[in-house]
């Protein structure tokens, strides 16, 4: 018996022109995206509803945040719970999580706090076209302890 | 006393804080088609209680008008699990188990640019479902580990039936697992480890 053979699609598409509604270089999370993924199999035009419009702070999901000042007394409730849940290092993803509020909207929240200096940010480790060895090194390790 | 009502917002629990050292994250994706153990593996090996980081979408039908003339929508939550592990005191290592249909990955940004590397699974039952996402990760340029998870009533290929079927070239490893068992989990986190650092060191010798 032999398993079903897999077809590699065909030499990658050239990168689909910038669309025109949406410059290239928008920073923003998601709606930028969509032009290229899955082009001509997904009809359906798809939007991410946000709390609100404009530039958001270029966090990644495991960007880590940290508090680095007390709650005002115009905090908002999430930015309470931001600023209590975040004394110790919290990604991203995890702010979403427990605050139940999609990673958008948790971008849009993030980006007004960062400005206010209310948190901070700490950048997240992205690949490289020349991998960290060290990095993987302590990687392997520190799954050996698992 | 707290009026503002954060105190229902729950945090980690004390003992899922990270230390303060800890300077940056890294981020690993386990990807495959629907029901191939994805949230599985991602459960046996973190070390917090897998989490679930939510989109919410708009989805407009094309050409379908209701009686008033404006486009159809419906709202569409898209969950995506996650967990951690804990690498150094400056490392964390997050490990994402991205949602079933590929065609909302785009939700989350960056969350393919930016990881280390993935784990390709595989059910010998149903090996097409995990066709789509190997092209869109050779496409991205992000570089993969294929993981057979082994259901008792799947067929057994050999591995070189399997990469001729999966059309890989010979570095790229494939292992067998038990998503369900950590030990086993973790050794394909530790092989797709191993691939990086091979990868990286015949970079730095071109
Ligand atoms: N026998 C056996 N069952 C498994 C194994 N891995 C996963 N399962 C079961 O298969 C089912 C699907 O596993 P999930 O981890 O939910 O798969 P998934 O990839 O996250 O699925 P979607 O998110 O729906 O795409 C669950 O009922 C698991 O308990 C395995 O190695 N052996
Ligand atoms: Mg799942």
């Amino acid at each position: 018996m032999t398993p079903p053979q897999r077809r590699r699609r065909q030499p990658p598409p050239p990168p689909p022109p910038p669309s025109p509604a949406v410059p290239k270089s928008a920073p923003s999370p998601a709606e930028g995206q969509n032009g290229g993924e899955g082009e001509g199999k997904n009809p359906e035009r798809l939007y991410i509803i946000t709390g609100a419009d404009g530039e958001r702070a270029p966090v990644d999901l495991v960007t880590l945040i940290v508090t680095r000042a007390e709650a005002p007394s115009s905090a908002t409730p999430e930015q309470t719970a931001v600023l209590r849940m975040c004394a110790a290092p919290l990604s991203v993803a995890e702010i979403s999580a427990y605050l139940r509020l999609p990673f958008s909207v948790v971008t849009v929240l993030l980006t007004e706090m960062l400005a206010a200096e209310l948190v901070q940010a700490r950048a997240p480790i992205v690949r490289q076209q020349l991998p960290d060895r060290s990095l993987l090194e302590a990687v392997m390790h520190g799954l050996q302890r698992l | 006393m707290d009026f503002n009502g954060s105190d229902t917002i729950p945090g980690p629990r004390a003992e899922d804080h990270l230390p303060h050292t800890t300077t940056a994250a890294a981020k690993i994706v386990i990807v495959g088609g629907f029901g191939v153990g994805k949230t599985t593996m991602v459960g046996s090996v973190s070390e917090i209680r897998p989490l679930t980081t939510e989109e919410t979408m708009t989805q407009a039908g094309i050409g379908v008008d209701d009686d008033y003339g404006s486009e159809t929508k419906t709202a569409t939550t898209v969950a995506m699990d996650f967990g951690r592990i804990r690498i150094t005191e400056q490392v964390v290592l997050y490990l994402f188990g991205t949602p079933g249909q590929e065609r909302f990955w785009f939700l989350w940004n960056g969350l393919f640019e930016g990881a280390l590397g993935a784990v390709v699974l595989v059910d010998t039952r149903r090996i097409e479902v995990s066709f789509e996402v190997m092209g869109r990760l050779e496409e991205g340029g992000v570089p993969f580990v294929v993981a057979v998870n082994t259901f008792p009533d799947g067929p057994r290929y050999p591995v070189e039936d399997l990469r001729a079927a999966l059309d890989l070239p010979p570095e790229i490893p494939i292992v067998e697992c038990d998503v369900r068992r950590r030990a086993s989990s973790r050794d394909v986190l530790m092989t797709l480890m191993r691939f990086l650092h091979s990868l990286a060191l015949s970079r730095s010798l071109t």
